[in-house]
């Protein structure tokens, strides 16, 4: 069935045009650092020319998890935090699709760290984008795990008390991590290259994009929009090939092998200058679908000859009834 | 008394074997010694021989409770009968013990007959801690002045011919000594050796069966308890299962493809069972990181695919409550499989108990309608299983499978499956969708829709757990709200016009009906039959689907002069001086029953952890014939 709906696909799918990918008018806010990621990610749908029926798109609860519902794929908008689990399961009885996530700060990294952290574990072949805007959106400004410590919320009125997870060292520390990147969200042609080398990844490819949130935290990222100076831009032949244009503004750059992971931790660990780009990326990682051997084909015969084989174990045949032993 | 360790009973010579028509017997050790294994495998021998056979785990709390102690016995109790046994029966008959301490634990829980048999290991009689030798000999002296026959057999003694460390092998020549005890075959007695070893290498499967060998020669030759149970070998093939491995196997039966669990006894053992053999026909278990991840990989896997599977005990299902709304809302079929237990943490907890009949059917947030099925014996096991599949599948529903403790390691044998094609689901339809149709096109009278899955043309859609409307729109409207709300509680109603009415077990009428569900099934018909065949007039009725419930119910329910449940979870008991009709909290199936039916039913319940006996049942149902109990002030 699989191998047959490739060839259907190649056969009558071979273009789309970006509105074939286009949901909904999105909801958010004017300025939501959201609408940047959406614009990224359709033009990759449309560059990679993904038929939109064997594409799903995976969020839990949050502005960020309203994701899937402007996009004109298949789309599953679940409940705060479950993302992970849920994109799993489909990743592992239907392995050809194409599966993303969508995850707040919040959803990913307070309700479903657990799910986060062995999802880097499994390392499923899926693309998950972290809309990291610092704190709680959907819920009106209530303090998030990377809100930096002093982060004036309504639950922390007199700012937060905690100094904030880094989602990057996070990852990084985890075993199997194979793919960790950091985009921003207003600069779309790394973004667009970052999602893009995200897609292309065989495994589990953890993208965190710093994401404005113009309603409640309008200052956030201010002093990084102004300065150039504070981006570190990670150039590599295997990662971001920056165009002149985008080189001209971000001259504070560093070529960085994303095959180094030692490297690549510490850059992770540095919040200012931020560093975008493609941290870490190893292909050598099994992803757990394949070692689970997912998407076999199936046939009632073979359902009933394993089951047969299996009842054969515990059954009591009457005298003389039992059957020939196979040679 | 002391003398007798040469030959503890007199030597015997070919004793005639006593003809009983059913006999319940137990093995129990410290845990590890493998008195489980000894049992599930006389179990298994019986019912090879033909007999009637019911296996229950003896399982202590802890898993390495001290040794020698009243509240870690470990082991397995079997009741054999000359006919078909439907359920664990009453008090022990018979009881093999390694040591005095494990056994008076289960003298103290009243699990043993007064004056029943004992055949007890004697090493401690003469261990060198004289504190040991003494309290062995305070306790063998106490049970024999109760009147407990006592047996003192030396079976270290006699293993240690044979092996070094009698704690491998022990549980061997216990077998092979019951097995002559029970005049079983000895060949039987080998092959299921053989089979409980399949595992290990030759060397082992042959030591041990010589350790069986042993314990029947030794009995044969020292030992006058003879019995036989008069068995009929079937005609047709059965298979002896116990009630998880019948789950797993249902999974397995059904075409599901994904089961999602996370370990919680006493549900582990389904998956461990299906890890072992699922990947063979291309299934798959996955181990999540907890019980959410379970549940929701379950729903993406169902969503994206053929209906999956998760399988859970109680805490384990509060936690995926939240997602079971989920796959409420958004249609999702699903089956989950609770075998239920007692409560929170770990220990007692761990033993049967209904406890979350009510939690399951009105569990999660919001209206959230499911369907929520029982198992009442081993082979309901199996096929619940696949009939849940096609249920989730036909209406895009939720449907809970409760199993509980006391299943989950009753051993049983049930006639031999045949497969049928029509148990699996047709492969994922994945034609394109015709233009203008939508996700969620609820037929009005059913509240039925079509179901569109990733890969389908043209179905693009965002499934969401929002209130949405046909075409899967998040919904902000009341309107639309109301009528999602209206479509998925129609669907339940069109599944309950499908049911039969259940089959009342005696007369359709008399003085009181017994209404029960799940594990109790075997133990309320037992209690029925005996007191209907000393001329009461009581029946029994059993419910599987609990939600929705079968037409005529009601009308069964009103034949009837009084009607009780019988259930293993908690009710007030009317005694208590706090509590009257205006308090009681009543057992789960009686607060159903009564809320639907207006009819005023009264329960009895028991949460001692354990199976509940069908004479536990005779009594409480004659104590409401008499009038002396049930009715609240
Ligand atoms: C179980 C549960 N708890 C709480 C909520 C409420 N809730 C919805 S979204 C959200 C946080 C959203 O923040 P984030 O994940 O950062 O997403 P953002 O809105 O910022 O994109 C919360 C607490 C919920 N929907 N479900
Ligand atoms: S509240 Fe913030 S995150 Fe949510 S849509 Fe508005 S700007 Fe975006
Ligand atoms: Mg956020």
């Amino acid at each position: 069935m699989t191998a047959m709906n490739n060839c259907l696909v190649r056969l009558y799918d071979e273009h789309h045009a970006l509105e074939d990918y286009q949901g909904g008018v999105p909801r958010w806010c004017n300025g939501c650092g959201d609408n940047a990621i959406l614009a990224s990610v359709q033009r990759l749908c449309r560059d990679e020319g993904l038929a939109p029926e064997r594409t799903v798109f995976v969020s839990g609860i949050g502005c960020s998890s309203r994701f899937p519902h402007y996009m004109k794929t298949y789309g599953f908008h679940g409940i705060h935090g479950r993302a992970l689990p849920i994109a799993q399961g489909i990743k592992m009885s239907r392995p050809e699709l194409h599966v993303f996530v969508n995850t707040g700060d919040g959803d990913c990294c307070s309700i479903g760290a657990a799910h986060w952290i062995h999802a880097i574990r499994y390392n499923m072949n899926m693309t998950l984008l972290l809309h990291d805007n610092h704190i709680y959106g959907l819920t009106k400004k209530q303090v998030s795990p990377t809100s930096p410590v002093g982060t004036r919320s309504n639950t922390t009125p007199r700012g937060a008390f905690l100094a904030a997870l880094n989602p990057l060292t996070v990852t990084l520390g985890v075993q199997n991590a194979s793919f960790v990147a950091q985009a921003v969200d207003w600069i779309p042609e790394v973004l667009y290259q970052i999602v893009s080398a995200a897609f292309h990844h065989r495994g589990f490819s953890f993208v965190r994009v710093l994401q404005r949130c113009p309603e409640f935290l309008p200052q956030m990222f201010e002093p990084w929009l102004h300065d150039p100076q504070r981006t570190l831009l990670l150039t590599h032949e295997d990662g971001i090939r920056p165009s002149p244009a985008i080189a001209g503004i971000y001259r504070n750059q560093q070529r960085h092998d994303p095959a180094d992971i030692d490297r690549a931790r510490e850059i992770a660990s540095s919040e200012d200058p931020i560093p975008v780009g493609i941290l870490y990326r190893n292909p050598a990682i099994p992803c757990y679908e394949d070692l689970r051997q997912a998407g076999q084909l199936r046939t009632p015969e073979m359902i009933r000859a394993g089951l047969e084989a299996e009842l054969d174990k515990f059954t009591v045949w009457p005298a003389g009834a039992e059957p020939a032993v196979a040679g | 008394m002391n003398a007798t360790l040469e030959a503890p009973t007199a030597p015997v010579s070919a004793p005639v074997a006593q003809v009983l028509q059913e006999h319940i017997v137990e093995i129990v050790s410290d845990a590890g010694e493998g008195a489980q294994r000894c049992g599930q495998s006389l179990g298994a021998i019986a019912a090879k021989m033909g007999n009637g056979v019911w296996n229950v785990e003896i399982i202590p709390a802890e898993i390495q409770p001290p040794a020698r102690s009243v509240a870690g016995a470990s082991g397995n109790r079997i009741r054999i009968g000359a006919g078909p046994i439907s359920n664990g029966g009453d008090e022990t008959d018979l009881v093999v013990a390694f040591n005095e301490q494990v056994l008076l634990g289960r003298v103290r829980e009243g699990e043993l007959k007064p004056g029943c048999t004992i055949v007890l290991e004697s090493m401690w009689r003469e261990h060198r801690d004289a504190a040991i030798a003494a309290q062995y000999a305070a306790t063998v002296g106490q049970l024999r002045a109760d009147g407990y026959q006592v047996h003192e057999i030396p079976m270290e003694r006699e293993c240690q011919k044979i092996v070094a460390d009698p704690r491998r092998g022990k549980n061997m020549w216990a077998l092979g000594m019951l097995c002559r005890i029970y005049s079983l075959d000895l060949a039987l007695g080998r092959e299921q050796v053989a089979y409980a070893l399949r595992k290990k290498d030759a060397t082992v499967v042959a030591t041990n069966q010589a350790l069986l060998e042993a314990g029947w020669a030794w009995a044969e030759a020292h030992l006058a308890l003879r019995y036989r149970i008069p068995a009929q070998r079937a005609t047709e093939p059965q298979v002896v299962v116990t009630g998880n491995t019948a789950l797993a196997l249902g999974i397995l039966a059904s075409g599901m493809e994904v089961c999602a669990m996370y370990p919680i006894t006493p549900a582990t053992s389904v998956s461990h069972y299906l890890s072992d053999v699922f990947e063979k026909v291309g299934g798959i278990v996955h181990q999540a990181e907890d019980e959410i991840a379970a549940c929701t990989f379950a729903i993406g896997a169902s969503y994206s695919g053929k209906c999956a599977v998760t399988v859970t005990s109680g805490p384990g299902y509060s936690l995926k409550q939240e997602a079971l709304g989920l796959a409420v809302m958004a249609e999702i079929p699903l089956v989950v499989i609770n075998v239920q237990r007692g409560g929170p943490s770990t220990g007692q907890p761990t033993k049967a108990e209904q406890g979350d009949l009510l939690t399951a059917c009105f569990g999660s947030h919001g209206d959230a309608p499911k369907v929520v099925m029982a198992v009442s014996s081993i082979e309901d096991c199996f096929y619940a299983v696949i009939t849940a599949r096609k249920i989730a599948e036909t209406f895009n529903m939720v449907v809970i499978v409760l199993s509980d403790a006391s299943l989950a390691t009753a051993q049983q044998p049930i006639p031999r499956p045949q497969f049928s094609a029509e148990w699996l689901a047709p492969p994922i339809d994945q034609s394109p969708v015709p233009e203008g149709a939508r996700a969620y096109d609820w037929d009005p009278v059913t509240g039925l829709s079509p179901r569109f899955v990733p890969g389908q043309p043209g179905g693009m859609h965002t499934l969401t757990g929002l209130a949405h409307d046909r075409a899967s729109k998040v919904a902000y409207d009341p309107a639309n709200n109301e009528a999602g709300l209206h479509m998925r509680s129609l669907k339940l109603a069109a599944l309950q016009r499908a049911l039969q009415p259940p089959a009342v077990f005696g007369d359709p009428d008399g003085d009181l009906l017994v209404v029960g569900w799940g594990s109790t099934q075997g133990a309320i018909r037992e209690a029925v039959e005996e007191l209907r065949a000393e001329g009461e007039r009581v029946s029994a009725l059993h419910l599987t689907f609990l939600q929705p419930m079968a037409s005529g119910i009601g009308e069964i329910l009103r034949r009837f002069r009084r009607v009780m449940t019988v259930e293993a979870n908690w009710s007030d008991r009317t005694d208590d001086a706090l509590i009257n009709a205006d308090n009681r909290r009543y057992s789960a199936l009686a607060w159903m029953l009564r809320a639907r039916y207006l009819v005023d039913i009264d329960c009895w319940s028991e949460v001692r952890g354990r199976p509940i006996k069908p004479g536990s049942v005779k009594a409480a149902i004659r104590e409401r014939l008499t009038g002396r109990a049930g009715a609240a002030a």
